[in-house]
């Protein structure tokens, strides 16, 4: 039996502790809006926030995650939306969306840590979220957008 | 309210390509917009005043808008609606848009050829308009003046000379007490008139997109439902010879194991057998499918090997072929000698890898279905659920939701023909999860592809004679059995239209079997026909010492329409009258890339270079120049792309250029990275380690999209911007690097200095 806060809720299991938090997420919580991808790390889809960084659900266990603070899409924001989503959408990132719930988390970790990232910096942190509609420029535009959001 | 039968004259088939009937398909429009026997009521259907299928109006003012196509990311869903809401002069936040469930009253629904908008325009113009004639009459009634000295205001009919306004909500009940007009009677607006035509809007489902509230086809629930992990024969048309499943039945949350038939051949839309893992969550039936011990006899297709096949297709494409198209006598010129080029291209089999893999939910019940998924198809789906579960059409319900990618693999419904067979055995709801290595191992693959070039080059340095022959599997070979040639409408795609003003021209096709399911990607055959079209007029051009966008320019000759009377030619499904292979269109393009792009004064060379493209297809014309950065260990960089469009009328500009956009990583990664490959009948490549797509930095810096400004007829663009791309690219990398790329992917190259 472990315990866990996702987006500030108390939530306890006792199943198969090698299930990665993923699964937990979207077939035992509900909580869909993470994404399932590839299932190795590989592609960013299922990225939340465990005690404030970006990790790979799909790869990360329910045993590691064991008294963690995890935060999914759904939790981002708890009143209104997060300054990252509104720039996603004053810049109209999505195409067909799917993989944007891994990249705004992404985005946001990375704005944790860096308030003002290069191209370059945006780069090596969105590397590993694939959108394979092709939205990177718009992404990386939209990261811009909402680093000056947050610091102004 | 009454049955109008009074729009026969659209029960017609457009286009109708008996030869590829399966893939482009006929594009129907609804056979009655008026039809009142509903398998499934809709908001539409129950609104107040509903006056056909598309649209409905509540006496509070809500307008449901019925999307009946597939939402994968080209905005179809949005601008569908768009342009009916601009026709009935909506207030458009006050629409509702309405996913529609696969019904023929719709219409065709396969979201697929980049023809939804084209296919629709009027359909929808004459549906907006229809509601508010019939809202501007009850209006008019009410007030006792005549309706033409009404006009309309975003959801209000107005008195102009004595300022009345009424809510179209407050008129909807009169309105639906009088006739539906005739279409005849039904003034549609002038294009200086359009509020949102031309003018476009962000995605309806924007915000859920970006808050994790969007429902795709991974993430539909109903209660009692369990899940399904797949275990599918490793070569297609293979079977289960033995399985053991004890170890399986122990991983805890495994419910039962269900075998799936194999198919008869064809493959088509079948599911491809196996056996399924039922269980409580996706992880425990994933853990339950590795436990499980299975005999596979391997069938037919264990012998392909695409390293082999690669061999025979070139070797085919060698020897002469079927001829699609001759103008002049290429052969004659050939035999009189002069400087003859010849050059093979070679495109392999890709794979789609939409960022959402294939997946259904069903609910058999009292011999019904319900269905719930991703699909570019829904009437592909219910039919292939009716037919394999032997039960009526009509008894199968099939509901969209949105799609994660699609790209063309999610119009085959195989997979959610495995959800309804499932459930049917199980009794349960089965929600069936593909991994992303049954997405990219059991595919229906872009055809793996050789082109044969030739050209008789004359003392100016331009052809006089040019032979091409294309090889590859069809995508009939998934459907018909021994299908070897391709069909008019992929010998279309960039090869029969081929546009260039050459006096001795021969298009032909070679034979080559099917031994994967082959299917439809993102622009299909136009990938590696405009490469290798595209690539050797840069090849022709560089060996004449000729600047390679003029040379463009030259071969594309003064604008003509290409005369294609005497050839089989589809055209998309689009009459060649409205819709003509109008080189000007296709040169105006290519001067606007060059021009936009800085092409005259470009230094390439030394690692930098710009390469130039140009191609029509799905009606679009589309010039593409891309900027590439080789450093001295090869690596790549795409700093800018220049892609210059004309799609005739635009209904939603920015969403355009978001297509062009994201056609232009697509295009990055069929160049850089896009190969599948088999051993002994099974495919090599399972997740995106060794399938990768293009990651931020592989992809260009930044794509800049200009949209020709038109009155012609509605075109494609979801799919017309990756073959021009993937060309242009190539022929980019050339002027860097002086090395041409005439296989792909460019990973099999070597690039280093």
């Amino acid at each position: 039996m472990i315990e866990l806060k996702i987006n500030g809720v108390s939530h306890s299991f006792d199943g198969d502790l090698a299930m990665p938090l993923l699964w937990y997420l979207r077939d035992v919580a509900g909580l869909t809006g993470t994404k399932f991808g590839c299932g190795m790390a590989l592609c960013g889809a299922c990225t939340v926030h465990q005690n404030g960084k970006a990790i790979r659900s799909c790869v990360t266990s329910m045993q590691d995650v064991s008294g963690s603070e995890v935060v999914t899409i759904e939790g981002l924001s708890a009143g209104g939306l997060h300054p990252v989503q509104k720039a996603w959408m004053q810049v109209n990132v999505p195409q067909c969306g799917y993989c944007q719930s891994g990249q705004i988390m992404q985005a946001v970790a990375l704005l944790s840590t860096n308030k003002n990232p290069s191209d370059a910096e945006i780069e090596t942190a969105m590397a590993g979220n694939i959108c394979r509609c092709g939205t990177y420029q718009r992404i990386r535009a939209a990261i811009h957008a909402a680093a000056k959001e947050v610091s102004a | 309210m009454s049955v109008i039968s009074n729009v026969s004259r659209r029960n017609f088939l457009r286009g109708a390509l008996a030869a590829s009937a399966f893939v482009l398909s006929a594009r129907f429009q609804p056979a009655s917009l008026f039809a009142d026997e509903l398998p499934h009521n809709t908001h539409v259907d129950d609104a107040t005043l509903h006056p056909n299928v598309f649209v409905g109006i509540d006496t509070d003012g809500t307008i449901w808008i019925i999307a009946h196509r597939s939402e994968m990311g080209t905005t179809s869903r949005t601008s569908l609606p768009l342009i009916l809401a601009d026709e009935l002069d909506a207030d458009w936040s006050r629409v509702k848009i309405e996913q529609a469930i696969a019904d023929s009253r719709y219409g065709d629904q396969n979201t697929d050829g980049s023809h939804s908008i084209r296919s629709f325009f009027q359909t929808m113009r004459e549906c907006g308009a229809t509601a508010r004639y019939m809202l501007v009459q009850a209006a008019a009634q009410q007030w006792g003046v005549p309706a033409g000295e009404c006009t309309t205001a975003p959801s209000q009919v107005i008195h102009q000379s004595s300022g009345r306004r009424l809510d179209y909500g407050q008129l909807a009940a009169a309105a639906a007490k009088l006739p539906v007009p005739p279409a005849s009677e039904v003034k549609l607006k002038t294009p200086s008139e359009w509020r949102y035509i031309g003018k476009g809007s962000p995605s309806y489902d924007l915000e859920a997109l970006c808050t994790g509230k969007a429902i795709y086809g991974y993430d539909t629930q109903l209660d009692g439902m369990v899940y399904a992990s797949i275990e599918h024969p490793p070569v297609i048309g293979g079977k289960v010879k033995s399985f053991d499943d004890k170890d399986a039945l122990k991983v805890r949350g495994v419910r039962q194991t269900v075998a799936i038939d194999p198919y008869t051949p064809p493959p088509a839309f079948q599911p491809l057998g196996g056996i399924a893992v039922i269980a409580d969550n996706t992880w425990a039936a994933l853990q339950g499918r590795q436990a499980l011990q299975i005999e596979w006899d391997n069938g037919p297709n264990a012998s392909f090997n695409s390293a082999d096949y690669k061999k025979d297709l070139q070797s085919t494409a060698r020897q002469p072929g079927k001829v699609i198209r001759s103008e002049g006598d290429v052969d004659s010129v050939f035999a009189n000698g002069g400087k003859i080029v010849e050059a093979d291209y070679y495109v392999p089999l890709l794979a789609h890898a939409s960022m959402e893999p294939p997946a259904a939910l069903a609910h058999y019940q009292d011999g019904k279905v319900h269905a719930w998924t991703c699909t570019q198809n829904p009437q592909g789906a219910q039919e292939t659920i009716a037919k394999e579960l032997g039960i009526a059409k009509e008894d199968v319900i099939c509901h969209v939701t949105l799609l994660g990618g699609g790209f063309g693999r999610k119009s085959k419904p195989d997979y959610v023909a495995e959800a309804a067979v499932l459930s049917k055995k199980v009794g349960r709801p089965v929600k069936v999860v593909w991994s992303r290595e049954d997405d990219i191992k059991f595919d229906y693959y872009n055809a793996v592809a050789a082109m044969y070039m030739k050209a008789s080059v004359g003392a100016d340095g331009k052809p006089v004679a040019w032979l091409q022959r294309s090889v590859f599997p069809p995508i009939t070979s998934t459907f018909v059995l021994g299908a070897e040639y391709g069909d008019p409408g992929h010998l279309q795609q960039g090869w029969t239209d081929i546009p260039f003003d050459i006096p001795n021209l021969r298009v032909e096709n070679g034979p080559a079997p099917g031994h994967i399911r082959i299917g439809w990607l993102r622009s299909v055959a136009n990938i590696y026909h405009a490469f290798a079209v595209q690539c050797f007029a840069d090849e022709l051009a560089h060996l004449a010492g000729r600047d390679s966008g003029e040379y463009l320019l030259e071969l594309i000759g003064p604008p003509h329409d290409v005369d294609l009377s005497k050839v089989q030619y589809p055209n998309y499904g689009g009459s060649i009258e409205d819709y003509p292979v109008d080189t000007g269109r296709l040169r105006n393009v290519a001067e606007m890339a060059m021009e936009k792009s800085g092409w005259g004064k470009f230094k390439s060379g030394k690692g930098r270079g710009l390469g130039i493209a140009a191609h029509r297809s799905f009606l679009t014309y589309v010039a593409t120049v891309v900027e590439v950065e080789v450093d001295e260990k090869g690596a790549i960089r795409i700093p800018h792309v220049e892609t210059v469009l004309d799609a005739g009328l635009v209904t939603n500009p920015e969403a355009t250029k978001a297509q062009f956009e994201g056609a232009a990583v697509f295009g990055t990664s069929v160049v850089r990275t896009g190969e599948i490959t088999a051993t002994n009948g099974a495919v090599d490549q399972g997740n995106f380690d060794d399938y990768p797509v293009a990651r931020m930095a592989d992809a260009p810096f930044h794509t800049n999209v200009t949209i020709v400004q038109s009155s012609a007829p509605p075109a494609g663009v979801g799919e017309p911007g990756v073959p021009p791309f993937v060309a242009a690219f190539c022929n980019a990398i050339y002027a860097a690097t002086g090395k041409r790329i005439r296989d792909l992917p460019l990973s099999e190259n070597n690039l280093k200095a």
